[in-house]
């Protein structure tokens, strides 16, 4: 699929700028124009795909319904499935927490939502997409939506209501099971497939630099880091490097635009893939940033047990893939 | 009567284009309307948005969860 891409580079870096294919420089320089164009054009069918999807996606129908049905602990993984799809944007995750707090639906299932949403978004699919195939993208994904399953149900079970700010328990005092009722927008595909498009590249110029950046760290990395080297000093084959690598990441905050390609490196010199994978989902999943925005809704206490409790999921998954993979 | 443009969002990119293309909007289509950003969470739930930015007409969402284009500003502001 990418082979016009990988010949396209080969003539640019070979031919055109006649540098030796079999030099360090060669190496990194072609891997960097192959992989940059490979990811931009991954990145915008996806984003684009995603795009479509949310334009239909009728939020407020699918909250609604999560309010009336009792799922016999399946809201728990349709909650999570639904903060997969919805494109995350850390502006939106409040008012949506909020949303859901107010219509009833229970906190454990609120968190379903939230450790997803940032945790499997469109940027961060066709990064894993481009840089370690289907597989890995699908182990990934589902494992990301289980992880919020499992996480909210968990904080579910705790009965930490007590532990939100003062004003969104009194939202929880007169939550209704009502339906609110919104004006639907009438447009028709049409109409809509300029700003689709329009948002789509907007995304995508947004985490153009980071993806430029990380790619730029990667190639040069992968030109001159030795084979074998993390395998070899960081004794990655240890137990605690997952840990390690997970309580390393909750604090750095980096879009996956930019954090996918340096693993990519990590991975093929020589770490566990699920120690990377850990790495990536602490670092998209977990940030200083999402702290804050929660601290209007949360009190630090509450703050500190959902980081917790998703820090912890995140390292046994890491156990998990590095087991299975 | 003059109108009243809010913007709701906390402030990430997508509410500060929103709201430029708001006061843009106002300018061209030559509606008195005054443009008024709403970026207290509290403040923004009372109105019951599940998705941001949103922009509300007098009261009434319009748009939500996207950017608001200037001509369908425009738009809206005319009717």
């Amino acid at each position: 699929m990418f082979d016009w891409i990988q010949n396209f580079a080969d003539w640019l870096i070979y031919s055109i700028f006649s540098i030796d294919a079999s030099s360090h420089l060669g190496k990194a320089l072609n891997f960097f124009v192959y992989d940059t164009l490979k990811i931009v054009l991954l990145l915008f069918l996806i984003v684009f795909i995603m795009g479509i999807v949310n334009a239909y996606l009728p939020i407020e129908k699918l909250k609604n319904y999560l309010t009336q049905n009792k799922l016999f602990g399946l809201e728990y993984f349709f909650a999570s499935l639904f903060g997969a799809i919805t494109p995350f944007c850390s502006c939106s995750s409040v008012p949506l927490f909020i949303g859901f707090v107010r219509g009833g639906i229970p906190l454990g299932v609120t968190f379903s939502f939230l450790i997803t949403s940032p945790l499997v978004n469109e940027v961060a699919v066709a990064m894993f997409l481009g840089m370690f195939g289907i597989k890995a993208t699908v182990i990934y994904v589902t494992s990301g939506i289980l992880l919020g399953t499992f996480g909210g149900w968990l904080l579910g079970k705790m009965k930490l209501e007590h532990l939100l700010t003062d004003w969104v328990k009194q939202l929880l005092n007169q939550s209704s099971s009502q339906n609110d009722s919104f004006e639907e927008e009438q447009l028709t595909f049409r109409q809509r497939l300029p700003e689709i498009t329009r948002s789509a590249w907007g995304i995508v110029r947004g985490v153009l630099l980071y993806v430029v950046i990380g790619i730029g760290i990667g190639a040069a990395m992968h030109g001159y880091v030795p084979e074998q080297f993390f395998a070899t000093y960081l004794g990655s084959g240890a137990w605690w490097t997952v840990p390690l690598a997970v309580i390393l990441a909750v604090p750095m905050y980096a879009n996956a635009a930019g954090i996918v390609p340096v693993i990519q490196v990590f991975v093929a010199k020589g770490v566990p893939i699920g120690t990377a994978i850990a790495f990536m989902m602490a670092t998209v999943g977990l940030s200083i940033p999402e702290a804050t925005l929660l601290k209007k809704v949360m009190t630090f206490k509450l703050i500190a047990i959902f980081f917790a409790v998703v820090t912890l999921f995140i390292i046994l998954s890491g156990f998990l893939f590095n087991a299975l993979l | 009567m003059s109108k009243v443009i809010k913007v709701l969002g906390p402030g990430c990119p997508k509410c500060k284009t929103t709201y430029t293309n708001a006061l843009e909007a106002v300018k061209q289509s030559g509606v008195a309307a005054e443009v008024i950003k709403v970026e207290d969470i509290m403040e923004m739930m009372s109105y019951n948005i599940l998705t941001t930015p949103v922009l509300m007409v007098d009261e009434v969402a319009k748009i939500k969860g996207r950017i608001a284009q200037i001509d369908e500003i425009v738009q809206l502001l005319k009717e």
